[in-house]
Formats: structure tokens, C-alpha cells, sequence
């Protein structure tokens, strides 16, 4: 697997967060990693302003912002994704809801999502790894919450037909991880998890002309 | 300035607020219609027992003075409506008020009238005395007041006037009677506020049925008990901002410096510190956020009983499958109640039944939320008092919910709950 640092790009990105705090670490954080932050802003209006007006490539916003501390953020994401159809957007969130989760992947829009819990951002590596793959075109979701999902079992959706171990592969797939990645995580050769990738493909039935692993994510992430 | 809630407050209040308020004449109007139904119920009263009395050697005298409680009963129907006037309901039909009973039903059923003690009572009461006294002070806080103040024209029609051992004979003389005219007519209404106010409430005493008191003060009881368990609600949720706003988000700005001092610092001992101070404060920030879940959850805040319930079983340390059927929200005490049912359910499957899976059920029949939580585990459970199940049942018991766990040893375990969805 590359090393990915080597392939980070600089980004333009606009940040909302409404804690100053936090909006300070996050801000050092990505100038750290050599990325350009347009805007930090501290609320939904401001975001979806500047995001207008500078046509950033992501967006990064924390969910609960003023004036009603519920989903401001995860409006704003909704609406700039239906505004820029190529627009990036990763969402923070202070809790493993996935409630919040499924509306955003209900959105419309072309450019990749990520949701991470804010303690990720500590783990700054995998925060800035995570951010150059949503950048990408990719859909990142927090392990944790990945995990949560997994927990869970329901009867008679298309999962059903998934064995243990492919359920397990699809699960870090969810993660964003590779082939090779996940081939690591679960002790078992780069070729074992490439034979389990094509059964999952096979079992959901998912068109050859689209990226199949983002909809067998996607699909794996709205039954969960 | 606010009128003043009800009568007894009007009294309380000072003359201005009396005056602008309602009350004086409310109380006024009471009185007067209180003379003149006293009169009418002491005539007839008085023609019922004289001729009942002076029959009673041919009999017809019994059929006669069997009127009486009817008269009464007729009496206290009135008196009810009347005493409205300055007794009004505070929360008017809230309290289960029994419905009037028809006068064609009550002719019917003549001859199985109960005779009510407090109705004859009162009726014989008022016939008596009360319309008495509200003639004789309606008389007097009219009349005196009334003579003094207008005592300026009265003397040049009428000179001298004689109020008591006073004369009044020149204008200026009729003049300074003026001012304590004004002071006397604020100290009759005083006055006839406040014996509107006795003979209401004594009129209330005898003629409202215990039961229907009884049951106003259940209602209010409730209505207060669930009060208090919105007010804990209020309470957790302002906890909740508050950890979150401070402790919490500081916690996750520390992680972010740790997270980028170990990109800044050289591999050796000082990252390992580094390092270690980074899972230290995620550990801390975990056990901050478990902490802030068990107070009140976001969550169930922002989405309700159902995406609380997923977030509680993928975080729950073991596979739970839920069928929840809950559309739309429901009231926050309910949501909460139901909440933490299902997570102290899920707790103790992990922690004490060591048990592998768990299945959480729930729906709205009807106006009452059901959830069950069954797990596959040892069993065994109880409602030990001051244990986490005890407390939920105290919780549910407040807003007319139950609580039931069957936990035989060996398991499964089952704990059910119904709360209604609608609170008083």
C-alpha cells in the first residue's frame, strides 16, 4: 500500500465549527498537514456563504452549531452537496448517532462524504488520511460507528445472504480501508479478501458499471 | 398591573388593584342576587313548613314537607352556578365535576331522593340568615358612603342631614364629609369582597360533594408529580449542555495538541509520554461522554425513542437486534423513561446475565408506548430497592407507567414497560 502522506495534495477547505477551542485545533491541524483553510467559520450561514463564494474542495463541519445546537451542520452539508455537485463534505460529529449517519447519506451530490466522530481528530493521521480519501470521492465512515452498525443484525435484508467472515470484509470496506488493509486487519491473505470482495459484489447483485465498492458500502451502511 | 388571580388575593391586595380588579363587584353581584334568592327560598320555605305543619294531623302534611329537600336540592343546584361568580374554577373542567342530574329524572325518582344533610342545611341557612346579613351590609355600605359623598347636594335639598349623632347642615360642613365618604366606599367593598368570599367558600364547603374535591386534588396531584419529572428532564438536559459546551469539548482539544505533539516530537521517551497523556485524555473523554449518555442522551434529544434506542444497542457490547415501531416523537419524560429502561436492560444483560445477544421490541398501541427488553442470558434478576430497575419503576410509576421484569434463574430475562403516551 503507498504511503498516502506522500500523496496528499494541498486542500482548499472551509472549515465550521462553533467552539473557538476546537476550531483552533482543528485549524492547526490542517495548516500543519499543509492544507489551505479559506474560512473557519462558526456557524451553518457563514458556511454555506463562504462555501459559495470561494468553491472550496471540502467542507468540514461540526453537526451541532447556533442557533439550535440540533443538525444545523448536517442541513448545511445537505445543501451545499445539492448546491456543488463535486463538493467534498465531512461531517464531525460528538456522538456514534447514525440516525445522523442515514440522513447523510440520503443527500444528493457527486463528491465524497465522510463522517467521523471528533475524537478521531486526535488520531491525526488517520483524521488528515481520512479527509484526502473523502477529498477523493470516497465515503468514510468512523470504525466506531462502523462497529456499532455491526452490532446490529436484521433479518431478511439483502445482508442476509453475507457468510460471517464477508459481513466482517464488507464491515471494513465501510471503514475505507483497502484490500490490503483489511487483508492485515483480519489475518488472511491479500488474495482471500480479494475472493470474499467478489462474493459480496456477487450476493448484492451490485451493477459491474458502477463502483461496486462504494454501493456495497452504501448498501451495507442503510440496512445496518 | 395584573388583576388579581382570585378573590381571596383581591382582599389581600391594595385598593387600587381592588378596585380595577373584577372582584368587588363580582362580589357585589353575589351578594345582591344572594338577598334576593334568600328571600324567595325563605318565603317559600316558610309556606312549605307552615302549611306541611298545620296538615300533618290529616298526613298531607308529610307529602308537603317532603318538598323541603327537594327545595333543597333545587337550592343547591343554584347556589352552585352562583357561587361560580366569585369562586370561579381555576382550571374549569379539569376536575371531574358529576354530571347535573335532570329535573324531569329527579321528579321521577321522587320518591328515592336522598335527603342531603349540608343541602337542607345550607338551604335553611340561607333562608334564614345569610340573605339577612347580605341585605342588612349591602344596606349599610351603600347607603352610609352613599350620604356622605353626595352629602354637598343633599344639604342644599334637604338641610340638615343627621348621620348618627352628627349633623351636617352647612355646605361646608357637607363638604369635608366627602372625604371619608370615599374612604367608607372602598371599606364596604373591602367589605363585601370579603363576605362574598366567606359565603362562597361556605356554600362550597356544604355543597360540593367530598368526592369531587377529592378527585380535583388527585388531579392535581398528578398533574404536579409529572411536573417534577419534566422538571428533573429540564434539569439533566441543561447538565448535559453544559458538559458538553465545557468539559467534553476541552477534553477533545486536548486530544487534537497531544495528536499534533506527536507529530512535532522525536521518537524516544518524550513521545512515549506523549502517547501516553493521548490515550489518557481519550480514556478520560470516553468516561466523560458514558457519563453524559446516563444523563441525558443528545440524541434522543434530536431524534427520538428509536435512533436513541440504535445508538444504545451498537453501543451495548453485545449483538442486539431492535424492532422498535415508534413514528414521531413522543413526550420527553416518556422518551427518557423508555430510554433508560432499555439501557439498564442492556447493561445488566452484559454485566450481570453474561448473556450473547439481546432483542429489544416496542410499539404505540392505542395511547401507550410498550417496550421489551429480552436477553438470552443466566437470569436471575431482581427489583432490588435502590437498584437501577427500582429507580425506572419509580420514574415510570410517576407518569402512570409499570415496570415488570421476569427473570426466572437460568433466563431468559425479560424486562417489559407501558407508559402512556399522553400525560395529564
Amino acid at each position: 500500500m503507498p504511503d498516502r502522506a506522500s500523496l496528499r495534495a494541498p486542500l482548499r477547505i472551509v472549515l465550521a465549527e462553533d467552539a473557538a477551542l476546537l476550531r483552533e485545533g482543528l485549524l492547526a491541524i490542517l495548516e500543519r498537514a499543509g492544507h489551505e483553510v479559506i474560512a473557519a467559520v462558526g456557524d451553518a450561514d457563514a458556511l454555506l456563504a463562504f462555501t459559495d463564494h470561494t468553491r472550496p474542495d471540502v467542507v468540514i463541519t461540526d453537526i451541532r452549531m447556533p442557533p439550535t445546537h440540533t443538525d444545523e451542520g448536517l442541513r448545511a452539508a445537505a445543501e451545499l452537496r445539492r448546491r456543488h455537485r463535486d463538493l467534498a463534505v465531512l461531517v464531525l460529529s460528538a456522538y456514534v448517532a447514525d440516525a445522523y449517519l442515514a440522513e447523510l447519506l440520503d443527500t444528493t451530490g457527486g463528491g465524497g462524504i465522510g463522517y467521523l466522530l471528533k475524537d478521531r481528530v486526535g488520531h491525526v493521521r488517520d483524521f488528515l488520511d481520512s479527509l484526502d480519501r473523502v477529498a477523493g470521492g470516497e465515503t468514510v465512515v468512523d470504525p466506531q460507528v462502523v462497529r456499532g452498525l455491526l452490532n446490529r443484525h436484521q433479518p431478511d435484508g439483502p445482508l442476509d445472504a453475507l457468510s460471517e467472515r464477508e459481513r466482517e470484509v464488507l464491515a471494513l470496506m465501510a471503514e475505507g480501508r483497502t484490500n490490503g488493509s483489511i487483508a492485515t486487519a483480519l489475518f488472511v491473505s491479500e488474495a482471500a479478501v480479494r475472493k470474499h470482495v467478489g462474493n459480496i459484489f456477487a450476493k448484492l447483485r451490485l451493477d459491474p458499471t458502477t463502483d461496486r465498492r462504494v454501493s456495497a458500502v452504501l448498501a451495507y451502511l442503510r440496512e445496518a | 398591573m395584573r388583576p388579581p388571580p382570585d378573590i381571596w388575593a383581591a382582599l389581600r391586595s391594595s385598593p387600587w388593584r381592588l378596585l380595577a380588579s373584577s372582584w368587588p363587584w363580582r362580589a357585589l353581584a353575589y351578594l345582591a342576587s344572594g338577598a334576593l334568592v334568600g328571600l324567595v327560598v325563605a318565603a317559600v320555605l316558610f309556606v312549605l313548613v307552615g302549611v306541611g305543619l298545620l296538615t300533618l294531623v290529616i298526613l298531607v302534611g308529610v307529602l308537603v314537607l317532603a318538598g323541603i329537600p327537594l327545595l333543597a336540592a333545587l337550592v343547591a343546584d343554584m347556589e352552585r352556578v352562583r357561587l361560580r361568580l366569585v369562586l370561579p374554577d381555576v382550571r374549569p373542567g379539569q376536575a371531574a365535576r358529576p354530571a347535573p342530574i335532570a329535573w324531569s329524572e329527579r321528579l321521577r325518582a321522587l320518591r328515592r331522593l336522598r335527603i342531603s344533610g349540608p343541602e337542607v342545611g345550607y338551604t335553611v341557612l340561607l333562608a334564614t340568615v345569610l340573605w339577612l346579613v347580605d341585605a342588612v351590609v349591602l344596606n349599610l355600605i351603600i347607603t352610609i358612603p352613599g350620604v356622605l359623598v353626595l352629602a354637598p347636594v343633599l344639604v342644599r335639598v334637604d338641610a340638615p342631614i343627621a348621620i348618627g349623632p352628627w349633623q351636617l347642615s352647612t355646605p361646608t360642613e357637607a363638604w369635608i364629609a366627602v372625604a371619608p365618604g370615599l374612604v367608607l366606599l372602598v371599606f364596604g367593598l373591602y367589605v363585601a369582597t370579603l363576605l362574598a368570599a366567606a359565603q362562597a367558600s361556605l356554600a362550597r364547603l356544604l355543597l360540593e360533594p367530598a368526592q369531587t374535591r377529592l378527585a380535583a386534588a388527585v388531579a392535581d396531584l398528578r398533574r404536579s408529580r409529572v411536573d417534577l419529572v419534566d422538571a428533573f428532564e429540564t434539569e439533566r438536559s441543561r447538565i448535559e449542555r453544559d458538559l458538553h459546551d465545557g468539559a467534553q469539548q476541552r477534553l477533545v482539544a486536548l486530544t487534537m495538541t497531544l495528536g499534533l505533539a506527536e507529530l512535532e516530537v522525536p521518537e524516544g521517551a518524550g513521545l512515549d509520554l506523549v502517547r501516553q497523556a493521548h490515550t489518557q485524555a481519550e480514556t478520560a473523554l470516553a468516561e466523560l461522554r458514558a457519563t453524559v449518555r446516563g444523563i441525558h442522551p443528545r440524541v434522543l434529544v434530536d431524534h427520538g425513542l428509536t435512533a436513541a434506542v440504535r445508538e444504545l444497542a451498537d453501543t451495548a457490547g453485545l449483538p442486539v437486534s431492535v424492532d422498535l415501531r415508534v413514528d414521531g416523537r413522543l413526550p420527553a419524560p416518556v422518551e427518557a423513561a423508555a430510554y433508560f429502561v432499555v439501557a439498564e436492560a442492556l447493561t445488566n444483560a452484559v454485566r450481570h446475565a453474561g448473556a450473547r445477544s439481546a432483542r429489544v421490541e416496542g410499539q404505540v398501541s392505542g395511547d401507550r408506548l410498550e417496550v421489551g427488553v429480552r436477553d438470552d442470558g443466566a437470569g436471575g434478576a431482581t427489583v432490588r430497592p435502590g437498584g437501577g430497575l427500582a429507580g425506572l419503576a419509580t420514574r415510570l410509576a410517576a407518569l402512570d407507567g409499570h415496570l415488570e421484569v421476569t427473570s426466572p434463574p437460568g433466563g431468559p430475562t425479560e424486562v417489559r414497560m407501558t407508559c402512556p403516551t399522553v400525560l395529564p
